[in-house]
């Protein structure tokens, strides 16, 4: 059962590395893959008959011998039981080999099933106890500072924390973007002793706790130059975070840019700026855009940095440079901390807004980041039909217009036109008058 | 042929008798850079440089800031479990073991999780849903550890407490799986002993660790060359045999340098495990029982009431976590740099 997806994938890949090799001329729907690893029925009673056994026997020792608690306890005893259960069926008809083969099978999938199971519910679950607060356009219209604790979500609301992040996150970008991408550029294409050292520090930096970044502005920005919390210190504090990130994921990028591109356009003349500028970077153009879209999914969602170096408010404040600023995850931490149920709502209404920004970054980047070449051209082509339709469409009101509007031709055609439709009525006259005689009218 | 280049070196060896230096040398290559590529080598290396200052001075503004404490404590600052600087008694014995502890339990959850999900999506996997599993890493790889801590605290803390229980209560023999605290042949006995412990934060660190390993062993397994795949598969191996026989030997490298970046980032974990733990200054290795610590937690827990020298201790903490972090990461890069699959990524 778990076998015949992965043989599918197989078999399609033997094939397009052989058509590859030696290009023949076949109808596509007629290259359907054979199936290696079709189902088989002793398969499929093999997996049911475990599946009824281990639930049958973890019911009996959870109601007759033991009683244990709990529905992960369950599981996990079902599970097991069913593994258990399952390599010993197979192994009535099969090899051990085989046997072997089957049990990681089915572990790898539960593994993966787990996982992204966890996924779904960790993002379900604050997106589900948000909802008391997230209905209410209040929540995204309104900020806490006329809110108390004890007031109900109708009131109050987190726009001072949206506002606050975006404010951050845009100082931080664009200290990060130039600085970054002219780093990972300076690695990928100024090889050198130097440029591999700056390169191994960075790679060392990615996994810099983000509790020292903020500590790192705040022993700098804040106790030595003296300066108060302000969203601009923690702007500061996500760039230091965010640079790492951004300049190894670009700097990975650039370096898959093919060479003989490269090569070409020094051939052709160019020197190292323009390759750099007209070669390198438009075709890394996707991947640098999803690095960087990476990066600020990591910044927006960090809390400890800002939690050290922004300071906290209630009320809006959209001064980067005085007093303190809120952002998304830190007011989530604020809201939780609180005991009233409505501010944890509140809370969880704040993270589901921030899993929203994350996610419309990540669904732009995954457009952008899937933008391949004949993509590409497909929508330069529509493009291209479009404006043509449009140009089409101009230019034939134009001509109309230049035939109404012209004065030679407006007047011309009138005067024309008496003589032309006396002219027109006597013809046809005479034709109506010689089918009148030769009797085939009406 | 040969009698011809026999000729040739001869008279060759004549000219070069006479003038050794002019025909043996190549020719030399000259390269005049542009004026517009003096400044763009110019500019891209100041970014690298300034980079490298700012890297480089995260260490030494840390160190500064912490050398206060550190020359008031001296060596005990290493050994003492307590954190009360204003009595000059306090050091990061405690927080150090904590957070190794809750690193090193969420590092044996993640690692069969992410094994299993890497491995799922690079063999596994139908063809029509790889791309989604992968986005979909990457995705997991963003959410805000504030949302992975709310998860911890309200929805993970209430039915993992069963489960500690059961752990404790039947290999209560292994000694860090002890909780002396609970009775178990008290019925009444509270299960708040179970609570916040070290356990539950490192399961949700560990949730958060497993997407980067996924994705780094993902990638490593997808390196493997299809040459050695197909003739294991061609010799009869099972799908399990040819995983076993070529991928794992080929990605070790790729599996122990992902599995150590992760341990990294679950060194700095900060919210998530401050929002779960309830913190204790003395060396807890009862790793099921309430009461936690890490280092990361300590400074979100203690900035804001902090004296100035209790500044100073807190950035002494912060910089040996930085230094245990580097540790970590050079460790794993250099792993991965020399393994077979690594060259690449």
């Amino acid at each position: 059962m778990t076998m015949f997806g992965s043989a599918i994938a197989n078999e399609h890949e033997v094939l397009d590395d052989s058509s590859q090799h030696e290009p023949e001329i076949v109808d596509p729907r007629d290259d359907v893959p054979r199936r290696i690893g079709a189902l088989r029925v002793s398969d499929m009673l093999s997996m049911v008959g475990a599946i009824l056994a281990s639930l049958s026997m973890t019911t009996v020792i959870f109601t007759v011998l033991a009683p244990f608690g709990g529905v992960i306890g369950f599981i996990a005893i079902a599970y097991i039981i069913f593994l258990v259960v399952y390599a010993v069926l197979v192994s009535l008809d099969e090899k051990t080999t085989i046997v072997r083969d089957r049990v990681v099978s089915v572990a790898v999938h539960s593994l993966a099933v787990i996982v992204f199971a966890t996924l779904v519910y960790i993002v379900s679950f604050a997106v589900f106890r948000g909802v008391e607060a997230l209905p209410h356009l209040n929540f995204l219209t309104e900020d806490m500072s006329v809110t108390g604790p004890l007031d109900p979500v109708t009131q109050g609301g987190v726009l001072h924390a949206i506002v606050g992040t975006l404010i951050q996150i845009s100082i931080a970008l664009a200290i990060t973007l130039p600085l970054g991408l002219t780093t990972a550029v300076f690695l990928s294409e100024v090889p050198g002793p130097f440029s591999r050292f700056v390169r191994t520090i960075v790679e060392a930096m990615t996994a810099l706790p983000s509790i020292v970044a903020g500590l790192f502005i705040y022993a700098t920005f804040i106790l030595i130059l003296g300066l108060d919390k302000s969203g601009f210190a923690a702007s500061l504090a996500i760039t230091v975070m965010m640079l790492p990130i951004m300049i190894r994921a670009s700097d990975v990028v650039l370096r898959l840019v093919p060479s003989t591109l490269k090569e070409a356009s020094i051939g052709l003349g160019a020197d190292n700026f323009r390759t750099m500028w007209q070669v390198t970077l438009p075709t890394a153009r996707s991947g640098l855009v999803t690095a960087i879209i990476l990066a600020t999914a990591r910044g927006i969602g960090e809390t400890s940095p800002v939690l050290l170096t922004s300071g906290f408010t209630a009320s809006m404040n959209v001064d980067p440079f005085h007093g303190p600023m809120v952002s998304l995850p830190l007011a989530v931490f604020q809201f939780v901390k609180s005991p009233e149920p409505t501010m944890i709502a509140r809370g969880f209404g704040t993270a589901a807004v921030l899993m929203l920004l994350v996610v419309i970054l990540f669904v732009i980047a995954r457009i952008i980041g899937s933008d391949t070449v004949a993509k590409k051209d497909k929508r330069r082509a529509q493009r291209e039909r479009f404006f043509k339709a449009i140009s089409d469409f101009f230019v034939s009101v134009a001509r109309v217009m230049a035939r109404l509007f012209s004065p030679r031709n407006s007047r011309a055609p009138r005067r024309l036109s008496r003589r032309r439709r006396s002219r027109r009525r006597v013809v046809a006259q005479t034709f109506n008058d010689s089918l009148k005689r030769n009797g085939v009218s009406e | 042929m040969v009698s011809d280049s026999a000729i040739a070196h001869a008279f060759r060896a004549q000219i070069e008798f006479w003038m050794p230096v002019t025909l043996v040398s190549p020719r030399k290559l000259s390269h005049v850079s542009s004026r517009v590529d003096y400044v763009y080598r110019g500019v891209a290396r100041a970014g690298g440089i300034i980079v490298l200052l700012i890297m480089l001075a995260i260490g030494v503004f840390l160190g500064l800031r912490a050398t206060q404490a550190i020359s008031a404590d001296g060596w005990s600052f290493l050994t003492t479990q307590a954190w009360e600087p204003d009595a000059n008694n306090f050091g990061i014995a405690a927080v150090l073991v904590g957070t190794i502890l809750i690193a090193l339990v969420a590092v044996s959850f993640a690692l069969p999780m992410a094994m299993g999900t890497s491995l799922y999506i690079s063999e596994y996997a139908p063809l029509r849903i790889k791309r989604f599993l992968i986005g979909l890493v990457d995705l997991m790889a963003a959410i805000p550890s504030v949302v992975y801590g709310l998860w911890g605290f309200f929805a993970l803390q209430g039915s993992i407490v069963p489960i500690a229980r059961w752990i404790s209560q039947t290999f209560g023999w292994i000694p860090f799986l002890n909780v002396p605290e609970y009775d178990p042949a008290d019925p009444l006995a509270p299960n708040t002993v179970f609570t916040s412990s070290t356990f539950i934060a490192g399961i949700v660190v560990a949730l958060m660790i497993t997407p980067i390993m996924t994705s780094i062993m993902r990638e490593v397994f997808s390196q493997a060359p299809v040459g050695e795949r197909e003739a294991s598969l061609g010799l009869g191996a099972t799908k399990w045999g040819m995983i076993r026989s070529v991928l794992l030997p080929f990605g070790v490298g790729g599996i122990i340098g992902g599995t150590m970046l992760g341990l990294g980032r679950a060194l700095g974990e900060t919210i998530a495990v401050y929002m779960i733990i309830s913190p204790v200054f003395m060396i807890q290795p009862h790793i099921l029982q309430n009461g936690a610590s890490s280092i990361s937690s300590l400074i979100a827990l203690k900035y804001g009431e902090a004296s100035s020298f209790g500044m100073s201790a807190l950035m002494a903490a912060g910089l040996t976590l930085f230094i245990v972090t580097l540790i970590v990461n050079f460790g794993a890069s250099a792993i991965v740099a020399r393994s077979r699959s690594g060259a690449s990524s």
